[in-house]
């Protein structure tokens, strides 16, 4: 099969991650481009049998990381302070109050405003349904590492929920 | 087990990643336990919120063209560049593309009814998927599905040992395509089933190419043909699980 064949039914799924990393709809452009560019010149040293998805995703993850956004991204410290601040009870879960039309959004805002690692395990699992063996070929870390990342990054997501929706009702 | 160690595993258990011994537990647990059920449903409703909230970008159709146009064969940008060496290359290309354009047409009828074989399996697999009775045989095991079909198809076909890999059968049905009798096997994958619909390669036109994935709405597809048999596999798990369920198909014939 041909690197077009291959490559091409990937490149709705590679943009919208590259959106995602790069939040900045002309950098998701260059770097999709750029990462097209390097695996047509690579894909000599792609094994056939091994996975091609996670391939793309991480040459396109790698390139990210080698830019000036990804650089700022993968330095920025996350404050361990913000993990599990305890919150006032609600009988109203986020996850009831989120089936409104403004769910889409605040679960948006808070999916980006993760830091980066957290950021592309949760995407790679639920947006690209990657297994935890693809996620971790992908991010170049090992299974425990994936999950231990993602299991981080679903709680760190509920405490941002839970924040705005606290913030909405204040205001 | 605590409540709390088994909902420590509906995450894994969601994502599709319980080896099938916890998986059995587990299931049997949610069926009796309705706080560790709702706590269940809750995680799928945020999985599935979070999922839908993830397809959030789409790319301007100008990028993908020029992303397209640059993986392109170099054969065409080369006739293109024969147009600048005057009236004698210019006149062979027109004759060049002159045939090229016949046989675009005849291409492009046989694609046409390409479509239409592409379309029937998806719709044979789709009314699988809602049938209240998806498979006329029910069984995980291979010897019982494969012996299940004697009789009722006029050829016999191998089904590969699963063990070991993420695919399970779920069982068969009897499937007609262009008026031909044939197998269609159902598989699963973590959440996604793909059928494997089997034929007499003869009942299919030559033209049909004979492998690799093929554009299928919004299906994954891939077909081949080992010993006069033609294969389709098609369903909406990735294009690499579609590919790996059709190598171990492959590996069998």
């Amino acid at each position: 099969m041909s690197f077009e064949q291959l490559a091409l039914p990937l490149f709705d799924r590679l943009y919208n991650f590259a959106h995602w990393l790069t939040q900045n709809r002309d950098e998701a452009e260059d770097l999709v481009q750029e990462t097209y560019a390097k695996a047509l010149k690579g894909f000599s040293s792609f094994q056939p049998g091994t996975n091609f998805k996670a391939w793309m995703f991480r040459i396109l993850r790698n390139t990210f990381l080698n830019s000036r956004t990804g650089l700022k991204a993968a330095t920025v410290p996350f404050d361990p302070s913000e993990e599990d601040p305890a919150l006032p009870v609600e009988n109203q879960t986020p996850e009831t109050i989120l089936i409104d039309r403004t769910r889409r959004e605040i679960m948006q805002t808070a999916i980006e405003e993760l830091p980066v690692v957290y950021r592309e395990v949760l995407l790679l699992c639920e947006v690209e349904e990657m297994s935890y063996q693809e996620i971790a070929a992908t991010v170049a870390i090992p299974i425990g590492t994936v999950m231990s990342r993602l299991s981080r990054a679903r709680r760190l997501l509920r405490q941002a929920v839970e924040r705005k929706l606290q913030l909405r009702s204040a205001s | 087990m605590t409540h709390e160690l088994w909902t420590g595993q509906l995450d894994a258990y969601l994502d599709g990643e319980l080896d099938s011994g916890e998986l059995t537990k587990l299931d049997s647990h949610l069926r009796e336990c309705p706080a560790c059920a709702a706590e269940g449903l809750r995680r799928l409703q945020w999985k599935k919120t979070v999922q839908a909230a993830g397809q959030r970008y789409v790319a301007d159709p100008k990028l993908r063209e020029r992303v397209a146009r640059a993986l392109r064969p170099r054969v065409a940008r080369t006739l293109l560049s024969a147009l600048r060496l005057g009236p004698a290359a210019a006149a062979a290309l027109a004759i060049i593309l002159g045939l090229a354009g016949i046989s675009l047409y005849r291409e492009n009828v046989h694609r046409e009814r390409n479509n239409q074989i592409v379309s029937e399996l998806a719709d044979l697999h789709v009314s699988t998927l809602a049938s209240s009775t998806p498979v006329d045989v029910v069984s995980s095991d291979r010897h019982t599905v494969k012996p299940w079909f004697a009789g009722k198809i006029p050829f016999t076909f191998d089904v590969p040992e699963l063990q070991g890999s993420p695919f399970e059968l779920v069982g068969g049905r009897v499937s007609y395509l262009e008026q031909s009798p044939g197998a269609e096997l159902i598989f699963r994958v973590r959440k996604h089933q793909i059928s494997v619909f089997i034929f007499q390669a003869r009942a299919i036109s030559e033209r049909f190419p004979s492998a690799g994935p093929i554009d299928a709405r919004s299906f994954h597809f891939e077909t081949w043909t080992r010993n006069r048999l033609r294969y389709f596999a098609i369903g909406d798990a990735s294009q690499e699980d579609i590919q790996g369920l059709s190598n171990l198909l492959k590996s069998k014939q």
